[in-house]
């Protein structure tokens, strides 16, 4: 049984990490479900975040080998129930006068945005976990999606600690 | 040790135990104020510092464009030797060759372009085998990086998955810290190849040398301690096993650890097998070496592992040439598996007791344990498992028939050559037969005697490593044990050897062919011969005693019993020259023992279709097997 693992990955802001890590997936035939990179309190550390699909044992292999590479600093699993993990789409519907109204009630009820409005289409925003994100997108499926893009998946553990802190002095 | 602050930040690591780290490292860390402040130079004066700094005696190298301003000041340097090779490979592997015969990093230089991807073949040995080297290459001027400029090639890309870490300098302040982080990430935790790329025009770049640098590694901590819960765990294992086996590889030579591999051995009087990268980490000649497994191992070594109940693997990382068939290896056994890269533990199989550590502490720490536990619990006694193992090791002993043609035996020649230049000298040997014959009757006695190229199976790696072992060992007598297909890839070092005065001594095993790929040929696609066969005997293209001769070399030729070991004393006794002897052995002569590929240890043939382990009855399974082949084969001749 494959199962989803959200992994937070702190890594030195160095040119090329991000080339180091995803070569890493591929070349050891990890596959990655989704990654997001970005900055962090500390000015030289970036974060990703990276989703696997993969057994308890070939995750283990994959964590080893992360901590490997020379600019992986930490890498920290995050269970589901004890952290805050997020998406978040931008999703073009086709929306004339006639469904605009219904449109705008799906966004209403997933708590979305609406972001740009024009005669024939609205550009909504929605954050949340990757099953909302794919309801919101199910009920706006009916009305035409026009474009579409997602981010990867951003997670923090909940509770005060914070897994930078330990990381670096 | 670094382990004792597993979460220092960003500051220098303190240098580890072993291998000795740069004196210059150690005096940094000591002393608060740099011993050489701000001195103005240019970048390449200060790659140039930086490596003397660092205890860089040899790099091996060829200039280029843009790696020219580095070769600049290391005309004037009396610390550092340039060894000019005649092909970027032979940089890599003589660097790698250096750093197998002593521990210490092996250092290489090229320019960018082709002179870097020359180096790709090397790096990637020395990062399959865990060998500590530095590779400098020059680069491109930073305004060029990414124009496919002329001899352009993204090299830290190339290389990303070949190297233990490598780095593009970007500029000339950061050359010594760049420098000194290479040489300390290839050197502890596990050794591997580091690359340093470095732009033309931070070479010329005004800077400022100050030493030591600060080093910034702040992702990048090894442990060396092992785990006291777990060490105790093993040694009850150890203690109760009823048929254990020491399971040794290359690490126990990268820690050092051979004295206390010995003692451990002998405390517990369990069976030792050495993997190929551990050759000559434990005698050949102790009672308690039952031989290299793995797919041209011992049976009896073979056998000891596929029995065993506890499998003590040492620095060794359960490769698929030492399992076989994953599935059905030591089906038995249970693990205690020791190394000091984690990702080792339990990735192909899985480790009832996992061990991060460096090999030396670890088995100090499980002697100390076991003395404990044996004063407690009375050890097992293990005569019934030596009976066996020794029914097996007198029954399948190594050994090699003469050629039915009356040409010479391979097998024989190497035989000599290790009992003539015996345990003191070194041992390079290329990929193949030959290699495997000279696991296997070269007899080792000590560490780092045995230079070879086991995981990526280098051809060609022979003569340059054997010269870069003589660089670093020039006391020692060398040895190069090659085949004719290796010798033709790489024999351009022979020029470098005879220029710069490193008399090694090459002993061709010429059977005419690619011999271990005529083996498979033979036993696995019905004997069709699809271009192994190179000229070299039929032809005699190349004349290699010519081609020696051509090469500023002594050549000679032996091509009977008799003279072979005339021409081993012959070359014995010439100390200032490179002596190459071409030794015309047989074509079909076979490595055994054998594992075929994909097929389980069990199965392992001693000789063709004699399978000592396959049934129970091992002397009638002999006996069948023997006489079906044999009728299979007069049917055979009948029929021609």
């Amino acid at each position: 049984m494959t199962e989803r693992h959200t992994l937070s990955v702190l890594v030195e802001d160095k040119p090329g990490v991000l080339a180091r890590v995803s070569g890493l997936f591929s070349r050891r035939g990890f596959n990655i479900a989704s990654l997001a990179v970005g900055p962090t309190e500390h000015p030289d550390i970036s974060r990703m975040t990276i989703v696997v699909d993969v057994d308890d044992f070939p995750l283990e292999q994959v964590t080893k080998q992360l901590n490997k590479l020379i600019h992986v600093i930490k890498i920290v699993e995050l269970e589901p129930a004890a952290s805050v993990q997020r998406e978040v789409l931008l999703v073009k519907v086709r929306a004339d006068a006639g469904v605009r109204s219904q449109v705008l009630e799906v966004v209403d009820l997933f708590r979305a945005k609406a972001v740009d409005v024009s005669p024939e289409a609205l550009t909504i925003e929605a954050t949340g976990t990757a099953e909302k994100i794919a309801a919101l997108l199910k009920n706006l499926e009916p009305y035409g999606i026009r474009e579409m893009v997602q981010s990867g998946t951003i997670a923090v553990g909940r509770g005060p600690r914070s897994i930078t802190a330990t990381a670096v002095r | 040790m670094t382990t004792a602050t597993p979460r220092s930040g960003p500051k220098p690591a303190p240098p580890p135990g072993r291998p000795a780290p740069p004196a210059a490292a150690r005096d940094g860390a000591a002393k608060a104020r740099p011993r050489f402040d701000a001195e103005p130079m240019t970048g390449a004066q200060s790659l140039v510092r930086s490596l003397e700094e660092v205890g860089c005696e040899v790099v091996f190298g060829i200039p280029g464009g843009t790696i020219l301003p580095a070769y600049d000041p290391l005309l004037d340097s009396t610390k550092v030797r340039h060894v000019l090779v005649r092909h970027e490979q032979g940089a890599g592997h003589a660097a790698t060759g250096y750093a197998q015969a002593t521990g210490k990093v092996g250092v290489c230089m090229a320019t960018s372009g082709p002179g870097a991807t020359n180096l790709v073949t090397p790096i990637a040995d020395a990062h399959m085998d865990s060998i500590p080297i530095v590779a400098i290459t020059g680069q491109q001027s930073r305004p060029l990086i990414g124009t496919d400029a002329f001899q352009e090639a993204d090299i830290t890309g190339i290389t990303m998955p070949i190297t233990k870490h490598n780095m593009l300098v970007t500029d000339a302040a950061g050359i010594p810290r760049a420098i000194m982080e290479a040489f300390h990430l290839a050197s502890t935790g596990r050794p591997g190849p580091v690359l340093v790329d470095i732009p033309k025009d931070v070479l010329q770049e005004a800077t400022t040398f100050t030493w030591p640098p600060e080093m910034q590694l702040p992702g990048y901590r090894p442990t060396t301690r092992p785990h006291g819960k777990q060490i105790r765990e093993a040694a009850k294992l150890i203690n109760a096993a009823q048929q254990p086996v020491l399971y040794v590889g290359g690490g126990i030579l990268k820690a050092e650890a051979s004295d206390e591999l010995l003692r451990l051995a002998e405390l517990t009087n369990i069976p030792v097998v050495t993997t190929l990268m551990a050759r000559g980490a434990f005698p050949d000649s102790h009672v308690q070496h039952v031989g290299m497994p793995g797919m041209h191992g011992t049976v009896a070594a073979v056998a000891a592992m596929q029995r065993s109940d506890l499998l003590i693997a040492l620095g060794s990382r359960f490769d698929d040439r030492v399992t076989g068939q994953l599935g059905s290896f030591a089906p038995h056994a249970k693990v205690v598996h020791a190394d000091i890269d984690p990702a080792e533990i339990s990735k192909n199989r899985r480790a009832d007791v996992p061990i991060v550590g460096d090999a030396k502490e670890v088995i100090v720490e499980l002697i100390d344990a076991l003395t404990g536990e044996r004063a407690a619990h009375p050890p097992v006694d293990l005569t019934d498992w030596w009976a066996q193992l020794d029914h097996l090791r007198t029954t399948y002993p190594l050994g090699y028939d003469w050629p039915s043609d009356g040409s010479l035996s391979p097998q024989y020649v190497i035989e000599r050559i290790g009992a003539i230049a015996g345990p003191d000298a070194l041992y390079a040997a290329g990929v193949g037969q030959h290699q495997m014959w000279a696991a296997q009757f070269v007899k080792y006695e000590k560490p780092r005697s045995w230079i070879n190229s086991g995981g990526l199976g280098t051809m060609g790696f022979a003569v340059p490593a054997a010269m870069g072992a003589k660089m670093a060992r020039p006391e020692a007598i060398v040895w190069c044990i090659d085949g004719d297909g290796c010798f033709q890839m790489t024999n351009q070092e022979l020029a470098t050897c005879a220029i710069e005065g490193i008399p090694i001594k090459v002993a061709i095993i010429n059977n005419g062919n690619l011999g271990m790929v005529r083996q498979w040929q033979n036993l696995f696609y019905g004997q069709r011969y699809s271009q192994t066969d190179l000229g070299t005997h039929k032809h005699r293209i190349p004349d290699f005693k010519l081609l020696a001769e051509a090469m500023g070399c002594v050549g000679l030729r032996a091509e009977s019993k008799e003279e072979v070991d005339r021409v081993i004393h012959q070359a014995m006794e010439i100390d200032d020259q490179t002596v190459v002897i071409d030794f015309v052995v047989g074509a079909d002569a076979q490595v055994w023992p054998m594992v075929a590929a994909g097929t389980g240890n069990d199965e392992i043939m001693a000789a063709r279709n004699i399978r000592p382990l396959f049934d129970g009855d091992e002397l009638a399974a002999d006996v069948d097997e023997v006489s079906a082949v044999t009728s299979k084969a007069q049917e055979a001749s009948a029929e021609s």
